[in-house]
């Protein structure tokens, strides 16, 4: 055990690159307090250090105020993302917040129409992420032997791989026609580190004393994964889908931009493609393509620093910093 | 050590003939075969000239050979260096169009990403040392690595290019300049070099501060850290060793980003109508010229493998835990 | 009299309240002496040891005072505690195997280390050589780096590093916990010839193995839930304690060599209070057999006997 304790966290660390964002690393010797403390205290503590938590509450306040804004302000128009209502290239005014394109549409009709786009992709993208790392790390870390061999040699090739240059390809020649399709390639490729963490964490969780009761008393491996690892990592796992929400919400973005990006959806990459394409920049309709960038920089952003705040919250040993 | 090297060598030839076998499987098993079209819309403008695209596009991809020939002939002629011939540019071979945007894209990647990896290193670990800096440093880390690298090319385009109008806005070099050696041109290439040198500096620099930060934390709760203290060693020291330390899984993490680097100065240069792979791989989406856009692509992952095994030559130059053989370091 | 220990509180900060994990402790070790420091995991022993060379960032001193050699020793501050660090306390930590930094020379990190701490490297050198040969490791080490030697090796290591100023005060953290046991004999022999060669004066061996500190130590101390229980010679608390608890303890050992469990007494039913808001009196009453009306009160840890102290009313 104590071999493995620091080899896991260094195998969780570089995990941290994978996203620019340094993962947290578990702290793994809170694995028996936390065993040994009830789940509801538990729960109760984060809960409560989250609420006091300014980085958890700042970001989450950013986080939900886009999410609002998206969900609720197209609800307010009669008219399409990309109809030609307006005078075109006109500033922001009262009727059109963030001006109009130089074809009159409606910036801001398509900024929240983005930030739709924008939520859909991070919570499908990294949902799917999320899942396909975690069973891979579970199954390799919990099994180990052979299926370890050969899932991590399959999480090492698809780590290597440049995931946007196969991105490109892929949507070249398939063609992507939505949001949940986009977010399903963009999975597909970015849960390597996902799966490298978490099986290190498996591997040192395994020989636990509670995973071996639990083995003695006849659990199953999938049961003994879902109740006995997965909870004691559970914050650990929350703050990875976070992170991978990021991740996508980038990716998507990168991929829109190149004009790779779902036909007929508005998103925030597409925006500033748009924006190019059409000289908004020489133009300097700075309302065109400055929107975009910044509600991404914002959402990604407000994430990144509650999971900071989160890492705080779930390892006391710094919240004295 | 030698164990190290053969199982990276390993993954990173896997790595290569999947991509490559990806590669050759998407086009061929796409419906529609949109190669074939892209060759029929090419012939109809070109019509003399298609023959050897023809029979590149049987070789490998055809129906008059049966599948396990096409893909043999595949390898065949990739590992001659034929990657088919660009129809956007035709009739320049792909390899030739390639390898003339290469150096564009290197010379941003390079100095990007050891200059930010170095900045970002050391204004992380000064963070975690004063309150102020950290303040400060770790919100502006945090807005960078979560900024669209598109985007901070656009600011910087409009702001110092356009409005400023302090740096050109598109191109490699100047238009009226013809590329040579003297001076002239090579002051051009800089001034069109810096603002997309500087927004991939910028986004990258972000994570790698926020990165170190984070690590050098952790490394002062380690076991050695507690140790040396209770033998009251001075901060200094216990902080040059956890820097020293922390930079380790950075450089795991240098490895583990090269994708997105890579991806950041694509849309970058893009964005700058910079002379590289980005804008080839744009120009090439829009001309529906798949060769190209397949060569680039496994010049990318060939680029990227080759990045990785730099990155693990070094890792074993200052892991000594690698070098002697105990552990596999960073996997 | 090497370390005066004079009603110590050391308190956890928590979300809750004040974990009073350290609730007044007053002993003496003295010169010569290797004291062996047992109880359960939460009874106070790590709070204790702990509080006499680094509190840690949660851990806050209340009251009370600790003198080494007749000098106050500074626990509470951090800084002005530095200067004692290492050359009057030292410390060997239980976590011996990860303790050296893993990408240095184990040579070259000692010598940084001492370099820091104003004495000069060369100038030891060869009595670290000397003592390297005692304790059975080659003077090659010192050009190897931490993972490339054994974990009794390593336990080694640290321990010829922590002793290399001739402490007054050597704690001794769970140092054989992690080890085999024909390792375990080792280390422990090691301390006492440590001791005897005076290359520390007293020390303070904190264990949850009676029988392996029995072979070793001068005196064994007991505590239980923050409190110090009984403090006596080894033999006597082994052969005839006094205090219930170490009644209980002793007796739930099968036989000599064999430790008992980590976290829970198989013999004694219930567990240790909390220490958040512990019950005023005596805390081991809920689970003592001998508990009575006066047990409400708080015993004080008097001398019964010479050099036996106990805190429990039905020994007095």
């Amino acid at each position: 055990m104590s071999d493995l304790a620091p080899a896991a966290r260094e195998e969780a660390a570089p995990a941290a690159g994978g996203e620019a964002v340094s993962a947290p690393a578990v702290p793994v010797a809170a694995g028996p307090v936390a065993a040994a403390q009830p789940g509801a205290r538990r729960t109760r503590d984060a809960l409560h250090f989250a609420l006091r938590n300014k980085k958890v509450v700042g970001g989450g306040i950013v986080v939900l105020a886009f999410l609002a804004l998206g969900l609720i302000a197209p609800l307010f128009y009669d008219y399409g993302h990309s109809e030609y209502v307006g005078p075109q290239s006109s500033g922001p005014s009262g009727e059109y917040w963030f001006g109009t394109t130089t074809f009159g549409q409606d910036v801001f009709l398509q900024f929240v129409h983005g930030i739709r786009s924008t939520f859909l992709v991070g919570l499908l993208g990294g949902g799917l992420a999320a899942l396909i790392g975690m069973t891979i790390g579970f199954v390799a870390g919990y099994v180990g032997g052979l299926v370890d061999e050969a899932l991590n040699m399959l999480t090492n090739i698809v780590l290597v791989l440049p995931a946007l240059a196969v991105l490109i390809i892929l949507h070249t020649y398939i063609g992507i026609t939505s949001v949940p399709s986009q977010a399903l390639f963009i999975g597909i490729f970015s849960w390597p580190w996902v799966a490298r963490a978490v099986r290190a964490q498996t591997f040192s969780l395994r020989t636990r004393d509670f995973v071996d009761l639990a083995r003695l008393s006849g659990m199953g491996s999938g049961a003994i994964i879902r109740r006995e690892i997965a909870p004691n990592m559970s914050s650990y796992l929350f703050m990875t889908f976070i992170l991978l929400f990021g991740g996508s919400v980038l990716f998507a973005a990168t991929l829109d931009f190149i004009g790779l990006g779902p036909t007929g959806v508005m998103s925030l990459g597409l925006m500033m493609n748009n924006a190019v394409h059409w000289s908004a920049l020489q133009l300097g309709l700075w309302w065109w393509f400055l929107p975009p960038g910044l509600g991404i920089t914002a959402i990604v952003g407000a994430l990144y620093i509650m999971n900071v705040g989160l890492d705080e919250v779930f390892n006391p040993k710094l919240r004295e910093m | 050590m030698r164990r190290y090297f053969a199982r990276k060598v390993a993954i990173y030839l896997l790595t290569f003939f999947v991509a490559v076998t990806l590669n050759w499987l998407i086009p061929r098993f796409m419906p529609g075969d949109p190669v074939l079209r892209m060759l029929t819309r090419t012939s109809v403008s070109n019509p003399d000239a298609i023959a050897p695209m023809r029979e590149y596009y049987n070789n490998v991809f055809g129906l008059d050979v049966p599948l396990w020939r096409q893909y043999l002939n595949y390898w065949a002629e990739l590992l001659q260096g034929n990657m088919g011939i660009s129809v956007w540019l035709f009739p320049a071979p792909v390899t030739e169009v390639i390898l003339d945007a290469v150096p564009y894209t290197l010379a941003l990647l390079i100095p990007s990403i050891l200059l930010s990896w170095y900045a970002g290193n050391k204004v992380g670990a000064l963070a975690a040392r004063r309150k102020w800096l950290d303040n400060t440093v770790l919100p502006l880390g945090y807005a960078l690595t979560a900024t669209p690298y598109m985007w901070i090319a656009i600011v910087l385009a409009w702001s110092l290019a356009i409005i400023a109008g302090v740096f050109p806005v598109a191109g490699g070099y100047s238009f009226d300049l013809q590329p040579s050696w003297s001076l002239v041109f090579f002051n051009s290439l800089i001034q069109h070099w810096f603002l997309p040198f500087l927004s991939l500096f910028l986004v990258a620099f972000g994570g790698w501060a926020i990165g170190m930060r984070n690590m050098i934390i952790y490394e002062l709760e380690a076991d050695y850290a507690n140790y040396l203290e209770a033998l009251g060693a001075p901060r200094r020291l216990i902080r040059r060793y956890a820097f020293r330390n922390a930079l380790l899984p950075q450089l795991t993490g240098l490895a583990l980003q090269l994708g997105v680097l890579v991806a950041g100065a694509l849309v970058t240069e893009i964005v700058f109508g910079y002379p590289g792979l980005g804008r080839l791989i744009l120009m090439a989406i829009q001309n529906q010229d798949f060769f190209l856009l397949q060569g680039a692509f496994l010049f990318i992952v060939i680029g990227v493998l080759i990045a990785n095994f730099v990155i693990d030559i070094v890792y074993v130059l200052v892991d000594p835990r690698t070098r002697t053989g105990m552990t596999g370091g960073a996997a | 009299m090497s370390l005066r220990v004079d009603n110590l509180k050391v308190y956890y900060r928590t979300l809750r309240g004040d974990v009073k994990a350290l609730d007044g402790a007053t002993f003496t070790v003295a010169d010569g002496e290797i004291m062996g420091l047992a109880g359960e995991s939460g009874s106070g022993k790590s709070t204790l040891s702990k509080s006499l060379i680094r509190l840690d960032t949660r851990m806050r001193l209340v009251e009370g005072g600790v003198e080494l050699d007749g000098k106050p020793l500074p626990i509470g501050d951090q800084d002005a505690m530095n200067a004692f660090r290492f050359k009057e306390v030292s410390l060997i930590p239980q976590y011996a195997m990860s303790a050296l930094n893993p990408t240095r020379k184990i040579g070259k990190m000692i010598s940084e280390l001492l370099g820091a701490r104003g004495v000069k490297y060369s100038e030891i050198k060869p009595e670290l050589e000397r003592r390297l040969d005692l304790v059975g490791l080659k003077r090659e080490v010192l050009n190897n780096y931490p993972i490339e030697l054994s974990g009794g090796m390593k336990q080694r290591m640290v321990l010829v590093l922590s002793t290399l100023l001739n402490p007054s005060l050597l704690i001794a953290d769970e140092v054989t916990s992690a080890l085999d046991v024909s390792t375990q004999r080792a280390v422990a022999e090691t301390l006492v010839e440590f001791r005897d060669r005076e290359f520390v004066k007293s020390m303070i061996v904190v264990t949850h193995d009676i029988s392996l500190v029995y072979q070793i130590a001068d005196t064994i101390m007991v505590m239980y839930a923050g409190k110090l229980a009984e403090k006596a010679p080894a033999d006597v608390v082994v052969n005839a304690p006094r205090h219930p608890y170490t009644q209980l303890l002793i007796s739930s050992l099968p036989e000599v060599g064999v430790r008992y469990a980590d976290r829970k007494l198989a013999g004694i039913p219930g567990s240790p209070p909390g220490l958040l808001n512990p019950p005023a009196g005596c805390r081991f009453r809920d689970r003592c057999p001998l508990a009575f009306a006066r047990c409400v009160e708080e015993p004080p840890f008097v001398e019964v006997d010479k050099n036996h102290h106990v805190a429990c009313w039905k020994a007095q």
